[in-house]
């Protein structure tokens, strides 16, 4: 459960200052999947950025399962973020020294699970998506679409309430992204909110909902399916 | 995080960029190694100058002519017009209670000769009692015979060297030889026992005091050895010389007792200053290692800033990213460390093959301080790069910029 109310984030570039996010309010609940379009400098990344609590706004609340995010310090919105936030990039972001299956593995090393533990939930992770066979390959041992999966299994190894997709397939053939976007959905049927950013109209109308951004605040919502 | 977790995490980064990561280990390595060799070296040559010391012979005094006004182990540079010291003065000293036995000394330079071949040696005018006082040891016949000082027999003990240039392997004992223009009967040969304090003691003939007197014409010591009865008694036997001395020349103090202690304690005093300093000079590049480190560090913050990002992104509070590149610092120069000891003794184990007699060790607290000093520069200087990754803005990082 999500609520944004009144949210507004400013950025001073040179003397000018830029309003990236004008009063936005937003309600998302369980099992939602949303899409954001809109042109460059919309203000989606910096949407995405504080529903992902990596930026504060610089008024308006955010509830994230009954917490105020708002008010916490910034020891206890990485704790937040870990448990509850699951991210997936453009560019994928995984470590390139460290195997698919220990890239999986990562929050949970730096949330300090016991090992045991990490591994079994690292191999129930990897199977429904095909990788096991490429647990223990490098990222540059494998293909954009087996990177894409492999981030969106790290996204989601804690269990988070909603996951945050950036351009998810904006490096990705045809074949590789619709791989992606099923995994994605596959994930969203399970009750995990789902929030992509694209400039892809037809992956923006696979979404239950469409959000259309400018200049800083949603203009426009509607629903693609019943 | 759990602390195996980190270890690891820190252990791959860094074997994840082997070439920047050799590099750093080399730097810290060299450091260390420096730093450790350099006081064995310093510490070696203590060693070698107080062994020599000691082969001078056990609670040794040196009685020399003239009196320095300044106190403390140094020879006289400048001083008065001293009195001599005579041979009745070097007897004069036996008497006393603290002192065990007195070796006067008299030294010349004089061409040493047997059948056609001739040598230039130095020729020490001694008495029976320079054997126990200096510690010598014979190879061959006797020493100088006991008696009165006063009496000089013909009679030579020859060091091994000479004995060997001037008879080959020939039978020595028993012949005359020719120490300028007199002649003298080889009674003993030294044993080989190499340099002491500059004086090769294989080269020279030693003779009775008074025939060496007689054959420079003088009647004055080059100096007098005197071994006190016991190490307590040694302040005790210096007291009564600088007395009995003064006695026999009207009052005046005209002599200078220099005890082994004093030069001892000097030298020691000397080396320990070298070595402190040539292992000052080895931390500078223990300092560069860290520093090193730093730019290396601040580099690979810069370079992996996305992973940083992702980190963040993935829940990791700033705390932890600052202990993983932390974990990250001291384990280079942790690592560092163990190589520059490893290059450290071997480096004196290749020291020790070249010159077997000079006495090398590395002191523990060398080692201790170089190993504390590198992992103290290493998290120092990575304190820095690892305060600047946790501040570093998730948003920014993760755009790559």
């Amino acid at each position: 459960m999500i609520k944004l109310e009144g949210i507004s984030r400013e950025f001073q570039v040179g003397d000018e200052t830029v309003h990236a996010l004008n009063q936005v309010d937003l309600q998302l609940t369980r099992g939602d999947y949303y899409s954001i379009m809109g042109p460059s400098g919309s203000g989606k990344s910096t949407l995405l950025n504080i529903l992902g609590l990596l930026d504060r706004p610089n008024a308006g609340r955010y509830w994230l399962d009954d917490i105020d995010t708002t008010s916490l310090a910034e020891e206890q919105r990485a704790k937040v973020r870990r448990n509850k936030i699951g991210f997936v990039f453009q560019a994928f972001h995984l470590v390139p020294r460290l195997t698919a299956a220990e890239n999986v593995e990562l929050p949970m090393t730096l949330a300090g699970i016991d090992p045991h533990e990490r591994k079994q939930r690292v191999h129930s992770a990897l199977e429904p998506l095909g990788l096991l066979d490429r647990a223990n390959h490098r990222p540059d041992q494998l293909s954009g679409g087996q990177r894409q999966r492999v981030a969106i299994a790290r996204a989601t190894i804690m269990q988070p309430t909603i996951l945050l997709a950036d351009e998810p397939t904006g490096n990705l053939d045809k074949a590789s992204s619709r791989d992606v976007i099923e995994t994605l959905e596959l994930l969203n049927s399970k009750g995990l909110i789902l929030l992509v950013v694209t400039h892809d109209p037809e992956i923006g109308r696979r979404a239950k909902h469409s959000i259309r951004m400018e200049d800083g605040a949603i203009i426009d919502t509607s629903g693609n399916r019943p | 995080m759990r602390v195996d977790d980190i270890l690891q995490f820190g252990f791959r980064s860094i074997s994840g960029t082997p070439s920047r990561t050799w590099l750093m280990l080399l730097a810290m390595a060299i450091g260390v190694g420096s730093v450790m060799v350099l006081t064995a070296l310093g510490e070696g040559a203590r060693r070698y100058v107080t062994s020599e010391f000691s082969q001078l012979g056990t609670n040794l005094l040196v009685v020399l002519p003239g009196r320095s006004e300044t106190t403390g182990g140094a020879p006289p540079i400048m001083g008065e017009t001293p009195r001599d010291l005579t041979l009745n003065d070097a007897m004069a000293l036996t008497r006393n209670r603290s002192i065990e036995r007195v070796a006067p000394i008299a030294v010349g330079s004089a061409p040493v000769s047997f059948r056609q071949l001739e040598r230039e040696v130095n020729i020490l005018g001694s008495t029976h009692d320079l054997l126990p006082v200096r510690q010598l040891e014979l190879s061959l016949g006797k020493f100088l015979p006991a008696g009165d000082p006063n009496r000089g027999a013909a009679v030579a003990v020859l060091g091994s060297k000479l004995k060997k240039e001037l008879f080959r392997n020939h039978k020595a004992l028993g012949q005359w030889i020719r120490i300028s223009d007199r002649r003298f009967r080889v009674i003993g040969v030294l044993k080989a026992r190499g340099q002491s304090l500059g004086t090769d003691m294989s080269d020279i003939a030693v003779i009775p005091v008074a025939s060496a007197q007689s054959l420079f014409n003088t009647t004055s010591l080059f100096r007098i050895l005197v071994q006190a009865r016991s190490r307590d008694s040694i302040p005790q036997a210096s007291k009564a010389i600088l007395k009995t001395i003064s006695e026999r020349h009207d009052g005046e103090d005209d002599v200078t007792v220099i005890t082994q202690d004093a030069m001892l304690s000097t030298f020691d005093d000397i080396f320990l200053a070298l070595t402190m300093t040539v292992a000052g000079i080895a931390a500078i590049s223990l300092a560069v290692a860290g520093i090193l480190i730093m730019n290396v560090m601040l580099v690979a913050v810069s370079q992996r800033t996305s992973e940083i990002g992702l980190l963040k992104a993935l829940g990791s509070p700033g705390r932890q990213i600052l202990h993983l590149f932390l974990m990250e610092a001291s384990l280079l120069s942790l690592s560092g460390a163990i190589i520059g000891v490893g290059v450290a003794f071997g480096g004196i184990w290749g020291l020790e093959q070249l010159f077997p007699e000079f006495p090398l060790s590395i002191p523990i607290w060398a080692f201790l301080a170089a190993v504390t000093v590198a992992i103290g520069t290493g998290l120092l200087f990575g304190v820095l790069p690892a305060r600047r990754a946790a501040a570093l803005d998730p948003v920014t990082a993760l755009a790559g910029r």
